[in-house]
């Protein structure tokens, strides 16, 4: 398999220490701290928005690849980031319009199948 | 056994029978389930290198698949095993987005498609994406102000 060999595992080991680093640090959130799971993912977007937003983040993800785009502080730097370009575009206007189209594709596809998981879902039958 | 009588007593019982949080195992879960995660994520957006597509779209589509994938293991109940495991593993990669989402609306079927399912998807999800929002529309401000270069295209 020519795709197989053209993996960098290196790339591989960073991505996965990473992305477990970030993890371990919204574990250790919820462990010492009495904050809601709700709070934590805000709290993990705007840390990645504003970190995005100074330049920060990008080299955390030259670092890691996707083990700093898929936890949900690469989603803040993603909507930070695509503010940021599209202000080069249009200005001002595209402080609005950037960070959601940057994300758009993820947002589309959480509200897409998030509805459809929840049609086919059963509701769990509580025991009585 | 003898009876509980005051409230101390049944919380040093709760205390004595409820595992004391075990911070240690719980961080190694969520390293290599969110590391796991992450590595799925780099296998795809490597996948999609290779077929030629940017880093940005890449990108897009790595989130979309694993947002589905989580999504769909939400419903059928195998997320929340998952969950209940790794902790923060599972719930600050993308996938504990979908997850957000897709939980509450199941919770709230019974109330009907529109504003049950329709309603309460966002009940977590919702504030993630005011805060994220907002966040990023600010920071496209700041640096519309601190960047001169752009300001004249305004």
């Amino acid at each position: 398999m020519e795709f197989f060999q053209s993996i960098d595992w290196m790339q591989m080991l960073r991505c996965f220490v990473v992305g477990g680093l970030i993890c371990i640090i919204g574990q250790i959130l919820i462990d010492k701290t009495k904050l809601t799971p709700a709070r934590i993912l805000v709290i993990f977007v705007t840390t990645g928005c504003v970190l995005g937003g100074l330049g920060l983040y990008q080299y955390l993800v030259d670092f890691a690849g996707c083990g700093a785009t898929v936890p949900l502080t690469g989603f803040g730097n993603l909507l930070a980031k695509g503010a940021i370009e599209e202000i080069g575009k249009s200005g001002l206007l595209g402080a609005f319009i950037g960070g959601t189209k940057a994300a758009a594709g993820g947002i589309s596809a959480a509200v897409f199948f998030g509805y459809i998981a929840s049609l086919i879902s059963k509701p769990k039958m509580k025991k009585q | 056994m003898k009876p509980i009588e005051t409230k101390k007593e049944y919380q040093d019982y709760v205390d004595k029978k409820s595992p004391n949080s075990p911070i240690i195992k719980n961080c190694f879960n969520a390293f290599w389930v969110g590391g796991l995660i992450c590595s799925i994520g780099q296998l795809i957006f490597d996948f999609c290198k290779f077929r030629g597509l940017d880093v940005q779209t890449s990108n897009t589509i790595v989130s979309i698949i694993l947002i589905g994938i989580a999504a769909f293991l939400t419903g059928l109940n195998l997320f929340n095993k998952i969950g209940k495991f790794a902790g923060a593993g599972s719930l600050v990669p993308i996938t504990g987005f979908a997850n957000s989402i897709v939980s509450p609306a199941m919770e709230y079927k019974s109330e009907g498609y529109v504003m049950g399912v329709g309603g309460k998807m966002f009940t977590v999800a919702g504030p993630v994406l005011v805060f994220g929002i907002s966040a990023s529309i600010i920071v496209g401000i700041v640096y519309l102000i601190f960047n001169t270069a752009s300001i004249t295209l305004v």
